[in-house]
């Protein structure tokens, strides 16, 4: 279906026109028209170019973006985190539609099982550790779910909103969690130290190759970010690769349908609650492997790190950005995450601009800064029927 | 086990004492779910502001513990109002800003609760922003007693003092334990009956139980979801001052846990059911103080949940069931 005749030219009264709409706003389906117009070399290009980019982007210091109060390093690592974070809730809220409050939960058992095998309990190789994480968090989500996720949509909500703090209060109330005071030393990703790569220095416009200020090329340390950072893009990119494998197959279309009516799919032959469950065990995977990142970059973790806001900040990345829709999420994180860490200097007040933020967000652009293609088309469909009944109605 | 067994009365009062402020918060959000099908995050920064409202009267009137009764009673009396009244109008400007714009546009629910929640941020931060904000209208030293320490715990000077009444199974039951218990179930049964009799409350269950054919009938829908935010705004503010009374402390950010657990509590009861949002508070006000009492304090909130999840499998409606559109006039 073409955008001309997915959002068609309907009377619109003065009060549809404030609605939201596919016409409000940045129109994505222009741009995407014209990216896979390109011809192909130029269009590979052009993503290797931005690829590289995003890999560059601690070493380059660009004015404005950089953060002059923080290591940028650190702070692209955060939003990196929580862009993964985002991804991985979207399998969850955005495909599959169920409101996962205690996502942090996952989060958690992620980071902890790093933390625990790897430093308070036992001394396993950080190669063992993030698959077990991964492991122990998929089977925990598959656990909650299981009976859950029979309950109905707003209560899921709660539930799961319990779930996280269930996991958090466990771990502050458990010796052998390492309690209230957290654990220390957990394992950094092993160092291999092959060359050192010099960032850049802005002078006016101009760039100088600062050689004093070095990142040497993957050693994990606790000074410099970067690697992390660079790590965590990675297993964006395979995230992103995978995430749209799983969107475009059966089990998206499952996810879909089960999303858009539970009854329907049902009586269509979708097995519903095992897709409900795999998406939750999807995002449960996603969500553990960024723990167990969080973690190991940290090197240290306590409860504090774990509190329901976090999941309520990811919740919000999620549906800022445009839930179901993996630029959108990504966006939304970006906003999430990198916002607070810039205005840093402003501490005191970013919490309530955020919060304000979000109200103005959630007002004025309800679908999400960028929405799925698929919610714009339903929406044109919707405002067509409106449109459809209206004019019966007058006459 | 054996510390439950001894101190069983002191666990009860204590659980019915807190349940009562679940149960009043509670009404809030059953009452606002069972009308718009919204989760009303912001709710608990309703109940902090009245807290604060209720503090700010008695640190104007400055009265000292032991003053004659009518003294005292009249400074709980203006207190109550005043937290009814900030209480009442949060929820009013919550209705304004957070959600008619996403009502009228009919947007998904999840951008409701974004949006509440973005708001839920906004009040918390400001109050705990608000010596600097005094600060912007150049008021920081006369408002002082108001807004100093704003990040700090705020305590509330009860100027009812704390006596014991009756003496049951090793516990003193205390004027301040009745007064809560017993006002909260006043105040419930008010509530019930506004919702059965008046002519608003008959407006409030048309529109739960079918707000297109309530429109039709001629409920005017947007004056029915104002009322239904001020009324819980004004139970949140009750139960602020009957929490001060007995706790004695509020801080910027104490709505988001209490928040929680009335949301509980409302779910326990069954959520958009008037009555059960009491029930759902006691009981969760007795399971919390057993439950600790039986596995340690640490694990009290880790027992509300639990509860709510169990609830939740075996009897999703909750205990009432879901039934502000179906109670009967």
């Amino acid at each position: 279906m073409t955008e001309g005749k997915a959002s068609p030219d309907t009377e619109s009264g003065p009060a549809r026109s404030m609605a939201w709409g596919p016409r409000l706003g940045w129109d994505r389906g222009a741009l995407a028209r014209r990216t896979t117009a390109l011809p192909k070399p130029v269009k590979w290009t052009l993503i290797g170019l931005l690829v590289v980019v995003l890999y560059a982007l601690p070493l380059l210091e660009l004015p404005i973006i950089s953060t002059p109060d923080t290591d940028f390093g650190g702070v692209l690592f955060t939003v990196a985190s929580y862009v993964l974070v985002a991804l991985g809730l979207n399998i969850v809220l955005g495909y599959a539609g169920l409101l996962d409050l205690g996502y942090v939960g996952f989060y958690a058992i992620g980071a902890y099982t790093v933390a625990v095998l790897g430093s308070l309990q036992a001394q396993l190789s950080w190669w063992l550790l993030i698959p077990l994480a991964v492991i122990v968090t998929t089977i925990s989500g598959i656990l909650l779910g299981a009976p859950t996720l029979r309950v109905r949509g707003d209560y899921l909500a709660i539930v799961t909103l319990g779930f996280g703090e269930i996991i958090r209060l466990t771990a502050l109330n458990t010796e052998w969690l390492g309690a209230a005071k957290g654990i220390t030393g957990v394992p950094r990703p092993p160092s291999v130290e092959l060359f050192d790569v010099p960032h850049l220095e802005w002078e006016g416009a101009t760039a100088l190759i600062d050689l004093d200020d070095t990142t040497s090329f993957l050693s994990f340390g606790v000074a410099d970010q970067a690697p992390y950072y660079w790590l965590t893009l990675t297993v964006i990119f395979l995230v992103l690769g995978a995430d749209r494998m799983l969107r475009l197959s059966r089990i998206g279309r499952g996810w879909e349908a089960t999303r858009e009516d539970e009854d329907a799919a049902e009586l269509m032959g979708v097995p519903t609650f095992k897709f409900k469950l795999l998406a939750f065990a999807c995002g449960a995977f996603i969500g553990g492997l960024s723990g167990a990142l969080f973690a190991s970059r940290q090197g240290f973790i306590n409860p504090e790190s774990f509190l329901l806001l976090l999941s309520i900040l990811f919740v919000a990345a999620v549906v800022v950005g445009g839930a179901g829709n993996r630029w959108g999420v990504i966006m939304g994180a970006i906003v999430v995450a990198y916002l607070p860490e810039r205005f840093r200097g402003f501490e005191e007040w970013r919490l309530l601009v955020f919060g304000v933020a979000l109200l103005l967000l959630a007002n004025f652009r309800p679908q999400g800064l960028i929405p799925p293609r698929r919610a714009k088309r339903a929406q044109a469909v919707d405002e067509q029927l409106d449109a459809l009944e209206e004019g019966s109605a007058r006459a | 086990m054996s510390f439950l067994i001894d101190n069983f009365v002191e666990l009860t009062v204590t659980g019915l004492v807190l349940g009562a402020v679940y149960g009043l918060v509670a009404l809030g959000y059953t009452l606002v779910y069972g009308v718009l099908q919204l989760i009303n995050f912001a709710h608990s920064e309703v109940w902090m502001f009245g807290s604060f409202a209720a503090v700010w009267v008695t640190v104007a009137l400055g009265v000292a513990p032991g003053s004659a009764l009518p003294v005292v009673i009249g400074v709980l009396l203006l207190a109550l109002l005043a937290a009814m009244t900030v209480s009442g109008g949060v929820a009013l400007l919550l209705e304004r800003v957070a959600y008619r714009r996403l009502i009228r546009l009919d947007a998904p629910k999840l951008v409701a609760l974004i949006s509440a929640i973005g708001a839920s941020f906004a009040l918390a931060e400001l109050m705990g922003l608000r010596d600097r904000v005094a600060g912007w209208f150049g008021l920081r030293d006369t408002l002082d007693p108001y807004v100093r320490s704003a990040r700090d715990n705020t305590r509330f000077q009860n100027p009812l003092e704390t006596e014991g009444v009756f003496t049951v199974g090793g516990y003193t039951v205390s004027n301040v334990d009745i007064i809560i218990i017993v006002s909260a179930v006043l105040m419930m049964v008010a509530l019930d009956q506004f919702i059965r009799r008046t002519r608003t409350g008959r407006g409030i269950r048309a529109v739960a139980q079918d707000s297109e054919a309530a429109a039709l009938m001629g409920v005017n829908r947007n004056r029915i979801i104002r009322a239904t935010f001020l009324v819980g705004g004004i139970m949140a503010g009750a139960a602020a001052l009957l929490y001060l009374m007995r706790f004695g402390v509020t801080r910027w950010n104490a709505g988001f846990l209490l928040g929680v657990k009335a949301f509980t509590a409302a779910v326990l009861g069954g959520i958009g059911n008037v009555r059960g949002a009491l029930l759902g508070g006691f009981v969760l006000g007795l399971a919390e103080n057993y439950g600790s009492a039986l596995i340690g304090s640490e694990w009290r909130d880790v027992v509300a949940f639990l509860l709510l999840v169990v609830i939740l499998l075996f009897r999703p409606t909750g205990l009432l069931g879901e039934s502000l559109g179906r109670a009967r006039a």
